[in-house]
């Protein structure tokens, strides 16, 4: 039997997929045993032709990365959806918006005008900005469209599952890698790791206080936390109690608050108000002021509660 | 924005033991309020998981009141506190998606308050109707589908 093909492609994302993929190290030797690779644009020169010219079903699996924020990344991973008889979910943004995504607290406008006038180190005198066609020496140039906000993947295509993660982790990349070789595929839409929250697995739940208040926010920016306690007990945002677990608590073990990056448990309808949810109530303040000077000392409550979800959150975007 | 006939939809999230009373005394002592209130009746102010509030939004609210018991009268103890101290984060999150602070508000309505009931609905109203519709599916990129 042939070997079955599959395809990674990546749209708004910053790379670091790609790397997970290969930081299997010596176990990607193991998938290319068992699967072709027909598209991987960080590795191997493909063009949109080659794709266009699978016939249905040739490729197995896409592997799409990255959140969508362009028209052609629009095309792409519809082209690939109309090949492809599986589509994963890579990583984040494809599968919650990601970094990428936080652009949705702003405007498209906005967003550029960040970008292209007011970054320090940009010089942009005549104020520029792309164009979507643009004539140069008689011939037109085109640029791809750059829409009003940012989508995770499953707002533009059919999504079959999700592998979460900022990057995903090996382990979890080969589980999915062994699930499609045997076949053995869990319900159509799953996400692809455990289903309680991080504290559950937390290598330091042991040190979380019978009662926990937060008196004073503090960021690992200004301090150090101490290395085996609870990072809420002492005022750290970490987004553990509203996190999926199975991501191996590396940045805890690394002595870094959970940022959110596998997103939020199946049941959990948006990752941003359950975690503020649970912070508020932890609060350690008992009169409507002290209530609200603690919360004005929480530094961008949106950036931090949907650092990895907000295009897949109930509200989705800022409003213009 | 504001236009004369836009009668807003707030979802009234309401606390059984004190709030909820307080609304049906309103009613049975025939104090006058608008229509504008969609009643949600909860077990207690702390239940209200913000969750709530942003798919009220989302859904088309134009308003979220959540009512409980007054600090210190919580049939739970503390859950009213609960709602308390998540009021304000809850603010500074809307107010980053764009949405202003007065169309959320936290109240605390005793069984016997039935006329301040109906005075924070009327003052409630008055102050959306003013804000005018949020419209959230029509005016956020994402839900209209221009994105």
């Amino acid at each position: 039997m042939a070997k079955p093909k599959v395809a990674f492609y990546w749209c708004a994302s910053c790379g670091g997929c790609e790397e997970a993929v290969v930081d299997l190290n010596e176990d990607i030797l193991k998938v290319v045993e068992v699967v072709d690779i027909a598209l991987w644009p960080v590795a191997l020169d493909f063009k949109k032709k080659h794709v266009e010219a699978w016939k249905p079903g040739e490729v197995t699996v896409a592997f799409i990365n990255g959140a969508v924020r362009t028209s052609e990344q629009e095309e792409w991973v519809k082209l690939l959806r109309s090949k492809c008889p599986m589509v994963i979910a890579f990583g984040s943004c494809a599968h919650l918006g990601g970094i990428p995504g936080l652009s949705n607290g702003t405007t498209r406008e906005r967003t550029l005008a960040a970008k292209y006038f007011e970054s320090p180190t940009v010089d942009n005198p005549t104020r520029l900005l792309p164009q979507r066609l643009t004539q140069v020496n008689g011939y037109a140039l085109e640029l791809p469209e750059f829409s009003a906000s940012v989508r995770c993947l499953n707002q533009v295509i059919e999504v079959d599952y999700y592998l979460p993660g900022c990057p995903p982790t090996p382990e979890w990349i080969m589980e999915a890698c062994r699930m499609i070789i045997t076949g053995h595929l869990p319900a159509k839409g799953s996400v692809i790791g455990l289903e309680k929250s991080l504290c559950d697995e937390c290598p330091r739940k042991e040190s979380k206080p019978e009662v926990l208040k937060i008196s004073a926010f503090r960021r690992v920016a200004d301090s150090t936390p101490d290395p085996e306690k609870c990072f809420l007990a002492e005022g750290y945002i970490c987004m553990g109690p509203a996190t999926r677990s199975g991501c191996g608590e590396r940045c805890i073990r690394g002595n870094m608050p959970c940022r959110g990056c596998f997103g939020p448990p199946t049941e959990s309808l948006d990752i941003g108000t359950k975690f503020l949810s649970a912070i508020g109530s932890l609060l350690d303040a008992d009169t409507e002021e002290k209530s609200a000077e603690l919360a004005a000392t929480l530094v961008d409550p949106l950036g931090t509660f949907y650092r990895f979800s907000l295009p897949s959150s109930i509200l989705k975007n800022r409003l213009g | 924005m504001s236009d004369a006939k836009f009668e807003p939809k707030i979802v009234g999230f309401l606390c059984q033991w004190c709030s909820y009373t307080g609304a049906d005394l309103a009613g049975t002592s025939r104090l006058q309020y608008p229509p504008t209130l969609r009643t949600i009746r909860v077990m207690c102010s702390g239940r209200v998981d913000p969750t709530f509030v942003v798919k009220a939004f989302a859904e088309g609210a134009d308003g979220v009141l959540i009512a409980g018991c007054h600090p210190g009268d919580c049939h739970y103890n503390e859950g009213n506190y609960r709602a308390m101290r998540r009021y304000p984060l809850l603010l500074e999150l809307l107010d980053q998606f764009g949405i202003e602070r007065e169309r959320v508000r936290l109240e605390w309505v005793s069984a016997s308050e039935g006329e301040k009931f109906a005075g924070v609905v009327n003052d409630m109203t008055a102050r959306i109707k003013a804000l005018g519709p949020l419209n959230w599916k029509e005016r956020s990129a994402l839900y209209s589908g221009v994105a």
